[in-house]
Order: structure tokens, then C-alpha cells, then sequence
């Protein structure tokens, strides 16, 4: 793959395929720790992390040791696992040097195993026969897509604390609309694919 | 049979590895984790369900040992696990008491009656809004559309006979029906104790008497009868002080309208 098409990969999955906006990956973090701007930001930094490395580690897996042994249909399985190990590990790294942030995501961090942004990409990038090098830069883009979208969800929400809000829609239902509405902005980035 | 026994192996070796690569990382980013609150966080439910105002057990154990929470501060665990993290910190934490919800309202339907046919929303709320709060003869008394019964998550309240009633054995203090009922008539007493004023009107005689035949009409005579002083009388309706009162039930026998219970 040229450099040009890479470029092209990493900016339109960042922004017109963007995970949660557009494809409705990992929606429940996403909805979940998008309180506080802080907050928001080290669940992005940690999803990057997970994700490019268990896109990294899942594409070594499976072009190296699944294909010469025909053993494709196990796949799935061997990703959760990579993908929990991966996960455990960055919950004992928070655990250890960044104990506010590990208390601040709570719930949401051993959450990053079931995060369907993380299988969804090691599958996808079996689906879309990208090999080792590109499935991590797209696993890299797509998590930065992720990134962006929380912290803009993250400041959108800390901005509408303060508003006065009809009961109704107070909570979650103004969240929901949010949500709707960011996603439909980024519908206008389809154009430059 | 060999494709069987490679994806075993295959599954097998990535799990070995993945169990390897985890252990030395968790020797190596391993967190000193103070004695006592190991031993708390085994005792507590470890159901995470965040009733004691903690993000979860892990939380409040550490709230525990710090001397922040009380000792009492688990809702599901009661009095058996308070006694035993009591064991663990000592000194510090409070008497362990459990509490119970109730409701300070004993006019129900053969005792009240309605003003008017009322045909809105039956939720205590709305009710809480219309004229005179609702159509039962007391403004002061239960509603008994039950926001109560909707907000308890143990099933601990029921309606009889339109008046909401909490089951003790059942009730595990989490206080969502105090903070809900519009007319704030739930209010925490201790568990298993012989007496609760059971009206909180703060009218005194006739106002009282002509629409409710069981409201409390502020005579005082408990205060006066109480041998140990636990009942004061002096803002409107009888509260009984539990720390003073001594169970003998007196005040309950002796009630010429019969709303203590």
C-alpha cells in the first residue's frame, strides 16, 4: 500500500468511518465515562493503547501461526483473548502509576474487553485483508477516531451541565440526542472519501 | 482427529503464554495493598451495587480504613458484616443501629375520608399538587398511590388499605422512599422497636379530629406518661428520642386516639 492511500485510510477512518459516529462501535464507554473532559481522555488514551496493540499482536497471531495451520475459524477466540490479557495488563499499569485515573474509569476500564471497537477491528481487519502493518495503523486511526469523539462528547457535556434543560430531557435523553446530532456532523465528513 | 488436537494445542499455548506474560506483569506493577482493607474488601458483599455512596466494595473498603465511612455503612451487608468490620478497625466506627423506613401515617380508609372524586395522574406527586394535596381528608397523611412502592428495589412496601406500610424484615434503609414521598412522612426509625408516632399532623384538637378519626391531636400525653423522658411534644407532634426511649410500650397503650404503633 502507498503511502498516499495510507494517509487517505488513516483520515477516513479517523473522521468519515469514524468508530462510534459512523459504524456504532463501543458505544457503552463511549456514552459512560464521557462526564468529564479528563476523564474522557484517558479512556481514549487507554482504548489506543489496547487497540493497537491487540491489532498489532492479533495480525502477528493470525498471518504467522493461524494461516500455516489453517486454523482461521478460531479467530475469535484467540482475539478475546489476546484483547482481556491486554486489557489486564493496562488496568494494572493504571493501578500502579495513575491511580485517579484508574478509580475515575471504574466499571468502564475491565469494560474495554467487551468493547466491540476492539474485536470489531482485529475482525475487521481479517475481513478486509489488510496484513500486519496497515491492520495496526488502521487499528491506530480508528482509535484516535475513538479519541476524538469522546473528548468532543466529553466537552459537549461539561458545556451543557450548565444549561437550563427540560426536564424531560435531562440525563441521558439529552446525551442520546447528542449523540445523534454529532453523528449526523459527521455524516458531512463522507464526502471526502 | 489431528485438526482437533492442533487448534487444542494452538488455544492451549496462546493461553499458557497470555497466563505467563500476565503473571510477571503482575509481579511487576504490583500495588501494595494495605492488611485491613484486604480483609474488609473479603467480608463486604463485593456486589459493587454503590448503595453506600462509594463507586463500589473496593471503594469503600478503602473509605473504611481511612475512618471516612461508618462502620454500619454497608446497606446489603447489615448487621453481620458491620460487626465483623467493627472487628477489623476497632475503635473507630460508630454503634452499629439498623435502621428501618416508615411511614408516619396510620389514617387509612376507615379512618379518613375523600373530599372529592379526583380523576388526574395517580401518582403521589401529581396528588401532591392538586388542592389540599390530594383528595384524602388529611393534607398531611398518605397519599397512597404507591411512588413509594415504585421507587423500593426490595419489595419492601406495600398499600394497605391506602396507606403504604414498610415491612422491616424487608427494608434495607437505602432511604429512596424518604427522599421521594412528596409529603415527607417517611422517615427512618430504628429496626424492631415497641413504639412509632404513627401521624405527623402538627394541628392540634378539632382541625384533626374532623378528618381523621386516628390523627395524632398533640395532647402530650404521652410526653407526660413517657417514664423516661424520650418524648418530646413540643413542636407540633410527638417525636420519641430512641436513644432515651426504654421499649416499655406505654405510650402506645395509653394513646386516647390510638396512633402510636
Amino acid at each position: 500500500m502507498s503511502f498516499s492511500a495510507m494517509m487517505l485510510l488513516v483520515v477516513t477512518t479517523i473522521l468519515a468511518n469514524n468508530v462510534v459516529l459512523s459504524q456504532f462501535l463501543g458505544i457503552c464507554s463511549f456514552l459512560g465515562v464521557s462526564q468529564k473532559t479528563e476523564t474522557a481522555s484517558g479512556m481514549g488514551g487507554a482504548l489506543t493503547f489496547v487497540l493497537t496493540l491487540a491489532s498489532f499482536v492479533c495480525g502477528v497471531l493470525y498471518h504467522l501461526v493461524l494461516v500455516p495451520f489453517h486454523l482461521e475459524y478460531l479467530r475469535t477466540i484467540v482475539f478475546i483473548m489476546i484483547v482481556a490479557a491486554l486489557v489486564q495488563f493496562v488496568e494494572m499499569f493504571l493501578k500502579k502509576y495513575m491511580r485517579s485515573l484508574y478509580e475515575a474509569l471504574g466499571i468502564y476500564l475491565p469494560l474495554i474487553t467487551t468493547n466491540c471497537a476492539v474485536l470489531g477491528v482485529a475482525l475487521l481487519n481479517v475481513q478486509k485483508d489488510y496484513d500486519i502493518i496497515v491492520g495496526t495503523i488502521y487499528g491506530l486511526a480508528t482509535a484516535i477516531g475513538y479519541w476524538v469523539a469522546i473528548v468532543i462528547m466529553a466537552y459537549l457535556r461539561e458545556k451543557m451541565a450548565d444549561n437550563d434543560i427540560p426536564r424531560p430531557f435531562q440525563g441521558f435523553p439529552i446525551v442520546m440526542v447528542t449523540a445523534a446530532l454529532m453523528s449526523i456532523a459527521f455524516f458531512g465528513f463522507a464526502g471526502i472519501k | 482427529m489431528t485438526e482437533i488436537l492442533f487448534a487444542a494445542i494452538m488455544i492451549g499455548s496462546v493461553g499458557l503464554f497470555v497466563g505467563v506474560f500476565l503473571g510477571f506483569a503482575s509481579k511487576v506493577f504490583a500495588v501494595k495493598v494495605n492488611q485491613q482493607e484486604k480483609d474488609i474488601r473479603e467480608i463486604l458483599p463485593g456486589a459493587n451495587c454503590g448503595a453506600c455512596g462509594y463507586s463500589g466494595c473496593d471503594a469503600l473498603a478503602a473509605a473504611l480504613v481511612r475512618g471516612e465511612a461508618p462502620a454500619n455503612a454497608c446497606v446489603v451487608g447489615q448487621e453481620a458484616v458491620a460487626n465483623q468490620i467493627k472487628w477489623i478497625i476497632g475503635g473507630k466506627s460508630e454503634r452499629v443501629v439498623r435502621n428501618v423506613a416508615f411511614v408516619r401515617c396510620s389514617g387509612d380508609c376507615n379512618h379518613t375520608f375523600d373530599r372529592y372524586d379526583y380523576t388526574g395522574p395517580k401518582t403521589c406527586a401529581a396528588l401532591a399538587l392538586v388542592p389540599q394535596g390530594g383528595p384524602k381528608s388529611c393534607s398531611y397523611g398518605c397519599i397512597g398511590c404507591g411512588d413509594c412502592i415504585r421507587m423500593c428495589e426490595y419489595g419492601a412496601i406495600t398499600i394497605e388499605r391506602g396507606v403504604a406500610v414498610v415491612d422491616e424484615e424487608k427494608c434495607l434503609d437505602c432511604r429512596k422512599c424518604i427522599n421521594t414521598c412528596p409529603k415527607g412522612i417517611i422517615v427512618e426509625v430504628p429496626y424492631f422497636r415497641a413504639a412509632h408516632i404513627g401521624c405527623m399532623n402538627p394541628l392540634k384538637g378539632r382541625p384533626v379530629t374532623e378528618n381523621c378519626k386516628i390523627g395524632c391531636i398533640s395532647c402530650g400525653k404521652c410526653a407526660r406518661d413517657c417514664p423516661a423522658g424520650a418524648i418530646d411534644n413540643s413542636g407540633g407532634f410527638p417525636v420519641i428520642d430512641y436513644e432515651k426511649c426504654i421499649d416499655c410500650g406505654r405510650c402506645k397503650d395509653n394513646c386516647p386516639r390510638h396512633c402510636i404503633v
